[in-house]
């Protein structure tokens, strides 16, 4: 197909594509051999190696809490998100009601919202029932935030899936729970997990609204990280970061993979 | 409308519990916050027009819409061509390739800000190389600078911009190159009279995403950009947690969602919602 274009300008074009590309991934493995290094200031590339940074991470309760608590939110966060755009889900692609598309569009607002916004409305609003600094209020911010997600993965292969499949179950006699259970969800599995992953990337990653409410009871990773650089750098960060480059990278390949997996399923 | 009776059909019931999550902790926190330009507690514009003669207010807002219009454009530049590529390896080229675009994609945009910083700080790589290079004797300012901004926030966009063009251009069908070609065009022609006209809804979609998405981005220039690159977003986060004017972070707020609405206006007149 390329064939009619000349050598020469093929190759310019590539070694374009190919420092965007450098340019786009640099900033993600600048920082995995800063995290090793060995002098006080973080240098790059490091002259000599050293674990002191992730010493330092893993010996401060402060670090360790943050982290814990940011799992807890995230793992909250993908279930209630989850569980609730998977209800929404069905009810938007097996269900038949006039202001569906009202319904939809009001689901999918929170990613156009600019997050200042929404931080700054919550840090206001929870601020008036006294629930800055509470776990749960982050729970409730991030969950409406990560339920967009959930949506578009789930509706996207409910809307793949051929309704005959729980014809055939109902018409066999199972009632509606139990063709869910036994032949709606297996199908759309690989949606409903792709959408709690990015439903538990989204609250996990998620700052600014953080930077509102966690108050000082609940600061997560990412408000901690944030105070770190705020202030002053603290090259404990780069070991942070680059814990987190590799757990988004498993992430993504999770995702990567399922989505690969569904889509030879839909061709066979 | 009549089968309501079809064993498989989950009534709207199924979406309240997420409607009434999202109007308790969504809709009515944010009403309640913009409602604060307009009631204080009595009914006031005094915010509104406040706003309107501050200096401050339109120099933020044109730094903000100057931003958000240069990052809109390099990333169109880069990642145009990036999509161009995906589109036309073979699919397990692109499935490589699409990892290295998803990855700054999935990785904390926190973690990616501080990368910069890292790269552009005094003593950081980029000095470092420029010294080595002999480019210039002593560090150079980049850090706080709207170089930072740009720089930082264009590799935020980019993957944006790459999935929407990207898209719109796994549709076109090659053979219309061919065609054209065929038919006496040559590869510039056919690219620019042929290619790029379908490409277009793809170009569309992805400029107003990473425009309405520049607009209210805060950690990058918080972060990235000096005393001159204050964003409106950032202007807010001040109002509130220094100054504590809610009512003028509040008319700053409005001013902000307006601007973001009018522009996804446009998008969803002219762009089906995208489905990733």
């Amino acid at each position: 197909m390329n064939s009619y274009q000349s050598g020469f300008e093929k190759w310019l074009f590539y070694f374009f594509c190919a420092c965007i590309l450098l340019f786009l991934i640099l900033p993600v493995f600048v920082i995995i051999p800063i995290s090793f290094s060995a002098e006080k200031f973080l240098q790059f590339p490091p002259k000599e190696f050293s674990l002191q940074w992730y010493e330092e991470f893993f010996n401060k309760p402060v670090w360790i809490s943050a982290t814990l608590l940011s799992f807890k939110i995230a793992i909250l966060t993908m279930i209630f998100a989850t569980f609730l755009g998977t209800l929404a889900s069905l009810s938007l692609v097996r269900g038949k009601f006039k202001s569906k598309k009202i319904v939809y569009g009001a689901l999918l607002s929170p990613l156009i919202m600019p997050f200042i916004i929404v931080a700054v409305s919550l840090y206001y609003f929870f601020a008036k029932i006294n629930m800055i600094g509470s776990m749960w209020s982050l729970v409730l911010a991030h969950t409406v935030l990560a339920l967009p997600f959930v949506v578009i993965n789930v509706t996207a292969s409910l809307q793949g899936l051929d309704i005959t499949f729980e014809r055939a179950a109902i018409s066999l006699g199972a009632n509606r729970l139990v063709t869910f259970i036994k032949v709606t969800f297996p199908l759309i599995r690989p949606g409903v997990i792709s959408g709690a992953l990015f439903a538990f990337i989204t609250s996990f990653d998620e700052v600014v609204i953080a930077i509102f409410l966690s108050g000082s009871r609940s600061v997560t990773l990412p408000k901690q990280m944030w105070d770190g650089i705020r202030i002053a750098i603290n090259p404990t960060i780069s070991s942070v970061a680059s814990l987190l480059i590799v757990f988004s990278i498993l992430l993504l390949v999770s995702v990567e993979i399922l989505r690969r997996h569904s889509a030879k399923k839909m061709i066979s | 409308m009549g089968h309501s009776s079809e064993p498989t059909q989950f009534g709207w019931t199924f979406s309240l519990p997420s409607i009434a999550l999202l109007g308790v902790v969504f809709v009515y926190p944010i009403t309640l916050f913009l409602s604060k330009c307009f009631f204080d507690p009595t009914p006031t514009l005094e915010h509104l027009i406040h706003l309107f003669e501050s200096p401050i207010f339109f120099k933020v807002l044109w730094i903000t819409f100057k931003i958000s219009f240069i990052v809109t454009i390099i990333s169109l530049l880069i990642g145009y061509p990036i999509a161009y590529l995906l589109s036309s390896v073979s699919e397990s080229a692109r499935s490589l390739l699409m990892i290295l675009v998803l990855i700054p994609f999935w990785t904390s945009l926190l973690v990616r800000t501080y990368a910069w910083m890292v790269i552009l700080g005094r003593k950081g790589i980029l000095n470092k190389a420029i010294m080595a290079l002999g480019l210039s004797d002593s560090p150079i300012k980049l850090l706080h600078t709207a170089f930072a901004v740009d720089v930082g926030m264009v590799q935020m966009m980019t993957p944006f911009m790459v999935l929407a063009i990207f898209s719109v251009m796994k549709g076109i069908d090659r053979r219309l190159l061919s065609a054209a070609a065929s038919l006496g065009a040559n590869k510039y022609q056919a690219f620019f009279r042929v290619f790029l006209p379908l490409s277009l809804p793809g170009i569309g979609a992805g400029t107003l995403l990473v425009f309405i998405y520049s607009l209210g981005f805060f950690i990058t220039p918080a972060l990235l950009g000096g005393r001159k690159e204050v964003m409106i977003s950032m202007l807010i986060e001040e109002q509130v947690s220094t100054l504590l004017n809610w009512g003028f972070a509040s008319a700053l707020a409005l001013m902000l969602l307006v601007a973001t609405l009018v522009f996804f206006f446009i998008y969803s007149k002219f762009f089906q919602i995208e489905r990733t």
